[in-house]
């Protein structure tokens, strides 16, 4: 009992005497601290942001199985069709949009029609289908804000696109309402091309009839059309048939000269999408078809192997840099507090005690500035998430749990305490009677 | 049972040149429970390093200390601290108070590495040295004076059985070292603690019964001097030989 008393009150004593140096040290105990926060938050949010990255586009959210394009690349395809981020690789005729459609493996056919902007808001020209059919996540399909609704323009139900029931109406993402304030009711000026430019700005002038609910998803950043609204877009022409031809006001466009720029596709189950790449990649010539699209988007993540080395070695380099600036922070201390160990040694404070104090000094404050981190770590994501919606409409979670998000504070725990072995051995060493000068 | 018993104690320093040169060399020694005994020598005569050995800072070249009946030069050096933490109280001429720390917690260290803490005792302690109402100030923020009371607190915070003084009043005027030395005295006296004090100091040396010299008990001074000549001092400073 009297020894537990003992090693109680040792404890207390020591904790005490932690509490004092870094006290009396709190400049350099706060800067240092401070540096591990920023080493600690960069490395989580880095790697928090590589991993959210990865799961946003490569976790199976697009909602399509597959995309069927002009004939090139996969990646290209399905950044441009799942993402809205790229260019097209060129169009396909609605001939193969007809067929794929009516191929009993394909569950779900919706086509994609791409080449104009709103103030840099892509728009896209599809069906009533991506509304009515189409699930963004699994269960979950768009729905119009109150006081909204979908377009009315509809093609999927006929052989032909060509409805000419309110071609002019926009449903837009919730995105695109906020960054440009468009709502229900208002109006605008498609411009031609993906990229902005306010001389290309079409005649046509579209009604915005709905909003959709924020899906947190690519979707949320663009303006659906009725994909006859594309091809009666002024100045478009359309070489479905391989030569040029403009749509006529009240005329029909006949299906020979209707393109796609894709078709989104929900196949029926996985072996279809076999059968279907087998047909169209490896034995066709006219197309491409993107599946499975985690696949492909992975493939990517893939090719920058060689960011996730360099990120791990910078990891490393600040981890490095945090365990030398605890090093050097506490080991500065030593000499100044050299008498302060002898008195201590002189009251009876044992060698393992002084080393423990220098230690535990380390330990705690790699532990004040790996708790830091998190606030650090949450400032950077909190930025990134707005940088990451506004350009690709994907929307990361601050808090989602990751490991790196324990075992980078652990790291620096970890490396903070093994810094502090160095100069807590030098203090250690403290000759007692050499430092209690002066000497009679 | 001495609360201090030496005996056969040899300690030697290696010179910058390389000579080995004897230093302490105390054939014998001892201190009653509540004895009160001031040791007499000039600076640089090894008072310190006897201390040092006594209260098993250092390790000697030879010979035994033994203290509250417990061999401190036969334990390793953690059982060493061990002993000095329960059995030894130290007060030193520069007082050795820790900067950051306040009047309480200067003294609290003192018990720590002992028996355990005490608040009631230490709280206690220092208002028996007059510092009740200093408990949380600094060393910079006491007057010397006071800093040596908190000093003397902090030596007898653990109930030593031994208290050892080195130069306790080295850095005071005369009235206050008369002062420091009567409250160590006392205080010591109430505590039923034996008490070791150096000095060179002629007045804190005068107010002991029993004072010796140095070189009597430190051969290596006085090659060839009797072993334990206790020398006391008259109140008119006339030394006598028990």
């Amino acid at each position: 009992m009297k020894k537990m008393m003992t090693n109680w009150s040792g404890a207390k004593g020591l904790l005490m005497i932690v509490r004092r140096s870094l006290g009396q040290h709190a400049l350099s105990t706060i800067i240092t601290a401070l540096s591990i926060s920023l080493g600690s938050g960069l490395v989580m949010a880095v790697f928090s942001i590589k991993s959210q990255t990865y799961q946003a586009f490569t976790g199976g959210q697009a909602g399509f199985d597959a995309v069927l394009g002009a004939r090139g690349s996969q990646l290209q395809l399905v950044l441009n069709t799942v993402f809205h981020l790229e260019t097209s690789p060129g169009n396909i005729p609605w001939a193969m949009y007809r067929q794929i459609k009516q191929d009993p493996r394909v569950k779900l056919a919706i086509p994609y029609a791409v080449g104009d902007n709103y103030q840099g808001f892509r728009i896209v020209g599809t069906t009533r289908e991506i509304f009515t059919e189409f699930e963004y996540q699994q269960g979950r399909k768009f729905q119009a804000q109150p006081g909204g609704r979908f377009f009315n323009a509809d093609s999927s139900t006929k052989d032909s696109a060509n409805v000419t029931e309110s071609p002019h109406e926009a449903v837009i993402g919730s995105y695109v309402s906020q960054a440009t304030g468009l709502r229900a009711g208002s109006t605008f000026n498609p411009y031609h091309g993906l990229i902005y430019d306010e001389r290309q700005r079409h005649r046509d002038r579209y009604t915005v009839v709905g909003v959709l609910e924020a899906t947190n998803s690519p979707s949320d950043r663009v303006i659906w059309i009725p994909i006859e609204g594309v091809y009666r877009m002024s100045g478009h022409v359309l070489r479905g048939a391989g030569e040029t031809f403009r749509a006529a006001e009240g005329e029909e466009i006949p299906d020979e000269h209707k393109e796609v720029s894709a078709v989104m596709l929900k196949l029926r189950d996985p072996q279809s999408g076999f059968q279907l790449d087998q047909t169209i990649n490896k034995q066709g010539k006219v197309a491409t078809l993107a599946w499975p699209i985690g696949r492909v988007m992975a493939e990517l993540f893939d090719k920058l192997g060689w960011m996730n080395r360099v990120l791990a070695l910078v990891a490393y380099l600040v981890i490095a840099v945090a365990a030398g600036s605890i090093l050097a922070s506490v080991y500065n201390t030593i000499n100044e507090r050299r008498r302060e160990f002898a008195i201590l040694r002189a009251l009876g404070a044992r060698r393992a005690t002084v080393f423990s104090v220098i230690v535990i000094e380390a330990a705690l404050i790699a532990l004040i500035g790996a708790t830091g981190g998190y606030a650090v770590y949450a400032a950077i994501l909190a930025a990134t998430k707005i940088i990451v919606k506004a350009q690709t409409g994907v929307e990361l979670n601050v808090w989602q749990i990751d490991s790196i998000l324990w075992l980078t504070p652990l790291l620096m725990v970890a490396v903070g305490t093994l810094a502090g072995l160095i100069p807590a051995f030098k203090a250690y060493r403290t000759d007692v009677a050499e430092h209690l000068a002066p000497t009679s | 049972m001495p609360v201090l018993e030496i005996s056969s104690l040899k300690k030697s320093f290696v010179a910058p040149d390389g000579a080995r040169s004897l230093v302490i060399d105390v054939p014998r020694f001892t201190l009653e429970a509540g004895e009160q005994v001031a040791l007499a020598g000039a600076s640089g005569s090894g008072k310190t390093t006897l201390l040092h050995l006594i209260a098993g800072i250092l390790a000697p070249d030879s010979g035994r200390v033994v203290v509250a009946g417990e061999e401190m030069t036969a334990l390793s050096e953690a059982g060493r601290d061990r002993l000095r933490a329960r059995t030894i109280g130290y007060v030193f001429q520069t007082f050795n108070l820790l900067q950051g720390y306040t009047a309480l917690e200067n003294v609290m260290l003192g018990q720590m590495f002992g028996g355990g803490a005490d608040s009631r005792r230490v709280r206690e302690l220092l208002a028996r040295v007059g510092l009740s109402g200093r408990l949380n100030y600094r060393p910079r923020q006491l007057s010397v004076g006071q800093q040596q009371r908190v000093a003397v607190a902090r030596a007898l915070a653990n109930r030593p059985k031994l208290v050892l003084a080195d130069e306790p009043t080295g850095n005071l005027d005369r009235r206050r070292a008369r002062e420091a030395l009567g409250l160590i005295r006392e205080v010591c006296g109430e505590n039923r603690a034996a008490l070791l004090l150096v000095s060179h100091d002629q007045d804190a040396l005068s107010q002991f019964d029993r004072v010796v010299s140095l070189g009597d008990v430190n051969r290596a001074l006085y090659a060839g001097t009797a072993n334990e000549k206790a020398i006391g001092f008259s109140a008119t400073g006339g030394a006598r030989v028990k």
